[in-house]
This record gives structure tokens, sequence and C-alpha cells, in this order.
């Protein structure tokens, strides 16, 4: 209430900053996958996914260049000049020549060594080595330096998952695969239950509330009671495991919400329009196709919404239903799960695979979020 | 043949499956106008009578077959595998595989964590939930809020349980810890912000919710003692039997309340959270809770939207508190859409497979009825006792379907 509002802004504050803290609770788990998957494996397993989001101090070795090659003359001494940056320069932070202390010099500075031997590094990664001719032999010299390194990512984890990865890794094959089990088992129990609604929401005949009923009651029936049964009937009448099986079974399990959905819908379509549409000698095909299914589209999205994301990101029906003993019909979602097993440390391999395989519905639900959450309402608070 | 190619075969089967459907519904609609029952002739009247007696069966054909033989056949034939044993050919052997579940370990322990899960998700989920609705509810940026929180509804148990075992990762000692639990964890050092935050804080949290707990409680059994009260008919036993839960309930949180001030917690020691009998349980629900937090808000969110706001004009000119108009004015209101909510996430929780599936497969003491049925049927190869593990997850969902069949009567009536 706006009066509210106005009196105690303290209040107001409060309820910004806490609903900022817990969007940001519920982000946070996916944007730690969302970051690791462009990191290496390396930089995942050295520090967290938080640390590289901001610059990070990291010690690192370089050696001056070779020099037997390199050096020139210098009166009695030899010199040898380069920069221990070959392209990819870093924010010097301080340097040294010993393992020991590797911090003890700032940029600029010269490191005096043994018999007049010295190093002298610029911030910019540029060294002179000065020694006489035994110093300035065999191989460079070792120079440490604790730098802030800028955050780094890399698109290579997406490359090896999508295209260049073998076996497991690869997830290209799963991702068609969960595509081929998704639109048709999508699209086609909308058609069926359509017509479905229709008949319960505008055709008279005897048994229809009953039917309705056990429509609803159907709604929670928990599809692991029909995985063995179904199984025995696919393998008994010939269909086994395969693409063909999933289909039929995701049409089923969808039906009773979308039958539900669709003639919740439809019921409360204007009977005027289909009533002057009969008068005018129209066919209750005629109607159907030609009034309610324009019509209905809202609900009809819903629906496709609702069993798109329910088939994406299936795992028990495809592999009861699908995925035989070859593993060629694999689907993302028991490729991550068989990829936990095999490669719980490689993150950069499973936060890669996962994110691909989320990557769809999210944008699938961020571009119809309208559509679901009117589904979701239809469905639940009827 | 087309098995070759699974893009080309889809596409085949979107056609045939689609254009069939249609081409059924247009030529079985043709059909008895035309051939059966043709509105022309002596019989003219009769006969539109009577193809408009058939016709709605004909729509529905497809959709009562598919719902006939994928979930209405099924329920019976696993109550029937349920009674028989496969390795004796299918003979019927009784109540031998429910006697053979009910002597597993294991079976308890998938109970006893399905009993927690269907407590500690729908309530927390919908307490989330409520508390997102109502906060959002006024401000500008509500909208974006909401659709951040519930966007963990796209994402698939699967992608979830991923996103959560980065969480609970667990590096070795000498190592940076990359899982953000542990990460934190290691931070507590035994000092008094760790007592207050890690023992004094949960423990207020627990007698909080034994408090809860045994009020229920005691509102259900005081009617049994109370004179005067109805004592006979189903209402005893299910007092008998909210009574037995909560005395559990009580009894787990006062263990777990002793475990947190006996043992010490052990400080500055990277934990494999997930191997923690009993607590791992609450990690894994935490992914559940992740997800459904945003059902729970958005229907909960379009209910506070419908109270109307005379009623909370009425209760600010009487002087009336933000807490008091959220607990005594606006609750109320939704309550029964908050028991759909409920339900529908208990549904939702009842059938949960995939998070343990994919997390823990049902180790170090996470089973859950669901995977458990999963384990016999495609592990064990045993057919008798899977089916009677998916009987009880079914007797368990009934009494929601009763009421919800309940419902829809009342409604259409």
């Amino acid at each position: 209430m706006a009066s509210i509002a106005g009196k105690k802004s303290g209040l107001v504050w409060a309820v910004h900053i806490s609903v900022a803290l817990l969007v940001l609770l519920w982000l946070f788990p996916t944007i730690g996958l969302f970051v690791s998957s462009f990191r290496t494996a390396d930089q995942i397993s050295s520090s967290g996914w938080w640390a590289a989001l901001f610059p990070a101090e990291q010690n690192e070795v370089y050696r001056a260049a070779d020099p037997d090659d390199n050096r020139v003359a210098d009166g009695d001494m030899f010199v040898v000049e380069g920069n221990i940056f070959e392209g990819s320069p870093r924010d010097i932070r301080s340097w040294g020549v010993s393992s020991r202390d590797v911090s003890a010099y700032q940029p600029g500075d010269t490191a005096e060594m043994k018999d007049g031997e010295s190093v002298t590094l610029q911030a910019d990664g540029s060294y002179v080595w000065r020694g006489n001719d035994k110093q300035l032999s065999g191989r460079g010299q070792r120079i440490f330096i604790t730098a802030t390194v800028p955050p780094e990512f890399t698109l290579d984890n997406y490359t090896t998952i999508l295209f260049s990865g073998s076996g497991q890794d690869n997830m290209a094959k799963a991702f068609f695969n969960t595509l081929t089990v998704t639109i048709p088992a999508t699209i086609i129990p909308i058609v069926v239950a359509a017509f479905a609604a229709y008949a319960l929401a505008w055709m008279e005949f005897p048994g229809r509330a009953i039917l309705i009923a056990a429509v609803v009651g159907m709604l929670v029936v928990p599809l692991q009671l029909a995985l063995i049964p179904l199984l025995r009937l696919h393998l008994g009448i010939g269909i086994g495991k395969g693409y063909l099986g999933v289909w039929l079974a995701h049409t089923a399990f969808g039906m009773p919400l979308a039958v539900y959905l669709l003639r919740n819908y439809m019921v409360g379509l204007p009977r005027d329009i289909i009533e002057n549409a009969k008068v005018d000698g129209a066919t209750d095909f005629q109607i159907f196709t030609r009034i309610i299914l324009p019509l209905s589209f809202p609900a009809l999205a819903s629906f496709a919404i609702f069993q798109f994301l329910w088939t994406w990101n299936d795992l028990l029906v495809a592999k009861v239903f699908l995925i035989d003993a070859t593993g060629s019909t694999t689907v993302m979602t028991n490729q991550i799960v068989e990829l936990l097993g095999t490669r719980g440390g490689n993150w950069e391999i499973l936060a890669t695979a996962a994110f691909v395989s989320i990557a769809v519905p999210l944008g699938v639900f961020f571009a119809m979020q309208r559509y679901l959450v009117r589904g979701l309402l239809a469905g639940s608070v009827k | 043949m087309f098995s070759d190619n699974p893009a080309l075969y889809g596409l085949t089967v979107i056609v045939i499956g689609v254009g069939g459907c249609l081409g059924y519904f247009f030529l079985s609609n043709l059909f008895i106008d035309k051939v059966l029952f043709p509105a022309s002739g002596p019989n003219a009247g009769r006969n539109i009578n009577r193809a408009n007696m058939i016709r709605p069966w004909l729509f529905l054909f497809p959709a009562l077959f598919a719902l006939v033989v994928y979930l209405a056949y099924p329920v019976f034939e696993t109550l029937r595998l349920s009674l028989t044993d496969r390795d004796q050919g299918g003979a019927f052997v009784g109540f031998a595989n429910y006697n053979q579940m009910m002597a597993e370990p294991k079976f308890w322990e998938a109970v006893r964590n399905n009993m927690l899960w269907l407590i500690v998700v729908p309530a927390v989920s919908t307490a989330f939930g409520l508390l997102v609705a109502q906060l959002t509810d006024r401000i500008k940026w509500g909208n974006l809020a909401k659709s951040l929180i519930f966007m963990p509804m796209a994402i698939s148990f699967v992608g979830a349980s991923v996103i959560f075992k980065l969480i609970y990762d667990t590096r070795p000692e000498d190592q940076n810890q990359i899982g953000i639990l542990n990460a934190v964890w290691l931070k507590f050092d035994g000092g008094i912000g760790s007592v207050l935050l890690l023992q004094v804080l949960p423990s207020m949290l627990l007698l909080g919710f034994v408090v809860i707990v045994a009020s229920v409680a005691w509102s259900f059994v005081r009617a049994i003692v109370a004179k005067g009260e109805d004592h006979s008919g189903w209402l005893l036993p299910l007092r008998l039997l909210v009574a037995v839960g909560a005395l559990w309930l009580i009894w787990v949180s006062l263990s777990s309340l002793a475990g947190i001030w006996i043992g010490g917690l052990p400080y500055g020691e990277a934990q494999t959270w997930l191997t923690v009998p009993l607590w791992n349980n609450f990690f894994l629900m935490v992914v559940l809770i992740w997800i459904q937090t945003g059902f729970a808000m958005v229907i909960l969110s379009a209910a506070l939207r419908g109270i109307p706001e005379e009623t909370i004009e009425a209760a600010i000119i009487d002087g009336a508190n933000p807490f008091q108009i959220f607990f005594k004015i606006k609750v109320p209101q939704i309550m029964g859409t908050i028991v759909v909510v409920w339900t529908t996430i208990t549904l939702t929780v009842l059938k949960v497979f995939d998070i343990v599936f994919a997390m823990t497969n049902g180790q170090w003491e996470t089973q859950v009825l669901a995977n458990y049925m999963y384990d016999k049927l495609f592990r064990a190869n045993d057919w008798g006792v899977g089916s009677a593990s998916a009987i009880v997850i079914m007797l368990l969902v009934t009494p929601i379907l009763v009421w919800n069949v309940y419902n829809a009567r009342k409604e259409m009536k």
C-alpha cells in the first residue's frame, strides 16, 4: 500500500534488500556453473569459480633467453636483453631471481647476484641480464614474478563438448537425440488432446462427467507404476526400446495434463460463437478446426511449453523406454549422469555439458514465460 | 529403415503422427456423416441423432486409448505383478514380495527419508514462495526478481544435480576448496561467531520446529482425550498416526540438536557433505526446494493479487501493521491456494528420482522410494519387489488423487 510505503521507508528498504539477497541466493548456483564452464581444468581445480571474476595474484616462473644464442658482448661482460612476456603481458607486483625469495624486488630494481652478475626487470617485462662469460652460459636465468592476472575465460570447453570431444565428452549426438525425442513428443499429444478436450468441453454425451473426473485422477498417477507393464508391452508387441516407444510413452504420460488444461480453457470460450456456427450449419469438425483451435492458442502454447520442458529434462522415461545396451540413442540427461560417474572431478567437462543441456530450456523459458505462468495458474488454482 | 537417421525418422513421425491424427479425425467424421448415418433419405432425423451420439467417442478415442493403455492398465498390472514372482514363472505368491520388502532395512531407510522429504520440501518451498510473492508484490522490479527465482523450473533435475554437486564439492586438505560450501565452512574456526551461527542459531530453529510440531500434534491428540468429541470413525487412526509421526519428528530434531552440541563440530576440516548421514538428505532436498520455490511463488503471487483490496484497506484503517495484514488478513484468504501448492509439491516429492539417482544413487543413507524402486526393477531385476514398492508410492498418492477428484466433481456441479 502506498500509505504504508510512505510512512515506513525503512521497511521498504528492508524489502528491497531482502528481495535482492534472495534473488542472488537463487542465481548463485547457476552462475557458478556458468562461470566454471568458461574456465580451464587447471583454473577450476586451483581456485573457486568466484575467484575467477576478479583479478588474481599469481606466481609465475619465466626464463631469460638462452645465453649461448642471444648474448652480446658489452666491454668485458656479456648482456642478454629481451622480454619475459612473449605476447601476454602481466601486471608485475614484485619479482625475484631465487625460488627462496620470489618477491625480493620491485619492477625497475636491479638484482645484484654473486660476482657482479645482475638482472634488471622493468614493469613491462623487459630485462637486462649482465654477467661474465661463465655466468652467461648454459640455460637462461630464472625470473620469478608475482603478477595480478586479469580474469581469463575460454571457449575451449564448448568446442570439446560440441565438436571435437571423443566418446562421452561429445554431447553433439546426445543433443540431437534429445531433440528427436522432444519435438514429436511435444506436438503429437497436443493434436490428440485437443480433440478430446473439445469433446469433453462442448459435446453432450453420457459419461462425460465421469471421464473428466478420471482425467483429473490420472493427473497424479505416478509414472513409476507404468514402467514395467509398459516395457513388457512394448517388448511384447515388437516396439522394443527406441524412439517410437519413448514418443508413445511421453504422449500418453502428457495426456492427462493436456486434456485437463485444454478442456478447462475451451469451456471458458464464449458459447455464442459456437452456437452461431452450429446454426450456420458448421459441423463439429469445422467448429473445432476453424474456431476452437485458433482461439485456444494460449492454452496450446502453455501445454506445449510444459511438455517440452518435461520431455527435454526427463531422465527416467528415456532410460526405461529408449536407451538400449548400445547407448547410441542416449539423451543428454543420461549422458550427464554417466559423466558424473566417470568424470566426477572433471568440472570443466561436467559444467559445460550441463550448461549445454540447460541452455535450450532456459531460452524457451525466458522467451515464453508468460504462457508457462498462465498454464501453471490454469492447472493448479482451478 | 530410418533408424540410421533419427532426425529424418523424427520428422517422418511428426508428419505421420500429426497427419494421421488429423486424417483420422477428418475421415472418421466423414465416414459416419456420409456412409454410416447419412443425413438424408427416409431416416435422416434418426441418423443425425445417432451420428451425434457416436461423434464424441470418435474425438475421444485416441486420447482415451492412450490413457487406458499407458496409465490405467499399468496400475492394475503393477498390482498383479507385485503379487507374483518372476522367477517362478509368474506364479501367484500372495504378499511374499511385500514381506520381503518389509524385511529390508534399505526399504525402511527409503520410507524414513521419503517422510523427511515430504515434510521438509513442500513446507520450505511453500514458505519461501509465499515470502518472495509477498515481498515482490509491490516493488518495481518485482517481476524481474520473480522471473529469476522462477528460472530453476526450466532446469532439469539432472542439471540441477550437477549445479549443486559443484557447490558441495570437496578437495583434499592441501588444495583450495572449489565448492562454495566448503570454502565458507573453512572460514569458521570455532570462535564465538561460529558458535552463534552454527550452533545457537540452528538450535533455536530446531527448537522452534519442535514447538510447532508439538502444537500441531497436540491439537490432533487433544480431541481424543477431550470428552464430548467425536471418538468414532476413521478420525481416530488418523489422529494417532499424526501423533506418532510428530513424536518421531520431535525425536529426530532433538537427537540432531544433541549432535550439534555434544559431538562438537569438525571446524577447519573440509567435509564431504553428501556422505554425512541424515544431513545429506537435507543437502539433496535443497536442490528440489531451489527448483520448486519458483512454482510456489508464481501461484501464490497470483493468489495474493486476487485478494480484494477492501479487506486490506479496512485492516489499515483499523491500524494493523504490515505483519498483521500479512498473517491475519492475506494468508487466511489464500489458504485454499496454499493447500493446492502444498499438495502439488508433495506429488513431485513422491516421484523424485533424478536428484537422488544423479547425486548419491541412494548411498550413504539417502535412498528414497522412487530410486529404491528403480534399483529393484532394473538393477536387481526383481519385478515383484519393485512393483510392490511402486504400489507403496501409489498408495501414498491415493489420498491426493481422491481429494483432487472430489474437488473437481464439486466444482463442476
